[in-house]
Parts: structure tokens; C-alpha cells; sequence
């Protein structure tokens, strides 16, 4: 199964089913980041429970603070 | 007028919407990377009373991407060459000065006297005192972040009543990374800025559709963008 996050392709490894579970194989915190599918946010709340598909575009939106 | 004509010409925005421009006010808060072209175009574009907020003086790094200072401005204040810069762009502008910058004790004070806040500046806990005050008072804020090759922009508290907190749920425990010079090329804030001036101009002209509930997310480094719900 693939997935693109951030616009670049990811071969999602065996037993990443869920966006946590995901985002964790990617070495992506939890913390300090806002994750979008298919460009919609889903709520942190939901990650543990959202199953990836095959070809679901991710986003992971990094707090930033410069100006 | 004639000094708008560019704008007064487009079909749909004419000199009904210049003269809520005109009418019309918003405080800029940090003056540095973002606040600059935001600054320069809201006081071009002919909004009528517009605060400047500050308390950072010139220094050399900031000349790569602060194009609203010059070597002969460096260990000045930031808003007083700012606002030498601007008055001499339009004579029309009302300026209102904030040296001592935004803070918990004078926040609610400041923005009540404004139709929206510009978020420019460049501290997560800035942007959560914007957030909590905006939200209080019922005022609209465009927000502008960078960092290196990237950019974020959107609008806040406007009519689908969106706060920060809708987008990192997390924003209470952001803290300031203590030392850390944040690095990007001049023209990154400079494009994000000037994209939170055109919302600026939308909020306060009635003029178009704001990012309101979307975030756009511009990738410089590859120039792709996202436009995100949330």
C-alpha cells in the first residue's frame, strides 16, 4: 500500500494501519503538528482510529512561528 | 481617489469598496519579515487608519528580508522607521504607534480600537495572546507563519469562527524555541505577507473570499501548495 505524504511517496510498512500507527513509522511527534487527509484536517483525537487507504494524500502541518 | 484608480477599475471592487478601505483599520503586529510588505501594502492600498507594533530595533541580519529598512536605519526603532518610511508613502494614512509591543496588559486595549490584527509576528505565545484576545473582542485575524522554504497563511475568528486552537490543538503547550534563529530566504515572508495583505484587502474592502477555515500551505522548496480545511 501507498500513501503520499507531504507530496512524497511512502510504501506504508506492514502493520501501519492507522494514521498514528503511521505517523509513528515515520518518525513524525505527535506533538507539535496538525495532520490533514485528502486536504481536510483530522482531529488529533481521531488518529488512533483512522485507517489508512491506499493513495490517501497526508499532510503534516509543523507549528512554525516565524514571521 | 485617482491614486487607487488600479484597484477602483476592477469590476466588482470600484470606489465603493476603496471607501470602506478608506474607512476602515487594522493594527499590524511585528514589523520584521511579514510585517513588512503587509504594512506597505495595506498603507498603499488606502486603509485608513493602521497601527504599527513593535518594540525591536534594526539590525543587520534583518536587512535580507525587512525591505522596509536600510543600512542608515540600523540599532533604530523598527516602527519609527517604519513609520518614516510609510508616512512618506501616503500622507492620507492615519498611524498609530505601539512601541512598547503587544502584551497581556495592554492587548485588549490595543485591538478593540482596530477592524482586524495582522499577525506578523515571530512568538507562538504572541500568536496564542492574538488568538484568546481576537476571540474575546470578535475580531477577524490573518495569521502569517515561515519557516526556511515554507508558509502558512489563513484567516481566523471570521465568519466560520476558526481559532488557532482548531488548528494545533496542541497551541498551549507550543513553546518558543528558546535561541533558535529561524532561517528562510527574503522572499518567503515576503510572499506570505503580501498574500496576508490581499486578505487584509478582502476582510476589509467586503471585496472576494477569504481563507476562512482553509489554510493554505506554501511549499517553496518545491512550489507546491495546499489549501486545507480544518
Amino acid at each position: 500500500m501507498k500513501v503520499e505524504i507531504n507530496h512524497k511517496e511512502v510504501v506504508v510498512p506492514d502493520g501501519c494501519d492507522t494514521l498514528v500507527a503511521l505517523l509513528q513509522s515515520q518518525g513524525i511527534s505527535e506533538k507539535g503538528h496538525a495532520v490533514a487527509v485528502n486536504n481536510r484536517v483530522v482531529p488529533k483525537a481521531q488518529w488512533a482510529g483512522y485507517a489508512i487507504a491506499d493513495g490517501m494524500q497526508i499532510t503534516v502541518i509543523k507549528a512554525v512561528c516565524g514571521g | 481617489m485617482e491614486r487607487y484608480l488600479r484597484q477602483t477599475m476592477i469590476e466588482g471592487f470600484g470606489t465603493q469598496a476603496q471607501q470602506r478601505l478608506l474607512d476602515s483599520s487594522a493594527l499590524i503586529i511585528g514589523l520584521g519579515g511579514l510585517g513588512a510588505p503587509v504594512a506597505t501594502y495595506l498603507v498603499s492600498s488606502g486603509v485608513g487608519r493602521i497601527g504599527l507594533c513593535d518594540k525591536d530595533t534594526v539590525s543587520l541580519t534583518n536587512l535580507q528580508r525587512q525591505i522596509l529598512y536600510t543600512e542608515n536605519d540600523l540599532d533604530l526603532p523598527k516602527i519609527q522607521c517604519a513609520h518614516k518610511r510609510l508616512s512618506a508613502l501616503s500622507s492620507h494614512t492615519v498611524f498609530d504607534l505601539y512601541p512598547d509591543g503587544i502584551s497581556d496588559e495592554n492587548a485588549d486595549q490595543i485591538i478593540a480600537g482596530y477592524d482586524i490584527v495582522l499577525d506578523c509576528t515571530d512568538k507562538f505565545a504572541t500568536r496564542r495572546l492574538i488568538d484568546r484576545t481576537c476571540t474575546r473582542l470578535g475580531k477577524p485575524w490573518v495569521h502569517g507563519c515561515i519557516d526556511q522554504f515554507y508558509g502558512y497563511l489563513t484567516v481566523f475568528n471570521y465568519r466560520n469562527k476558526k481559532h488557532y486552537a482548531d488548528l494545533h490543538p496542541d497551541a498551549e503547550s507550543l513553546a518558543d524555541p528558546a535561541g533558535r534563529i529561524i532561517g528562510t530566504v527574503g522572499p518567503v515572508p515576503g510572499v506570505i505577507g503580501s498574500l496576508q495583505a490581499i486578505e487584509a484587502i478582502k476582510l476589509l474592502s467586503g471585496v472576494g473570499e477569504c481563507l476562512d477555515g482553509r489554510l493554505l500551505m506554501l511549499d517553496f522548496a518545491t512550489m507546491t501548495a495546499n489549501n486545507i480545511e480544518f
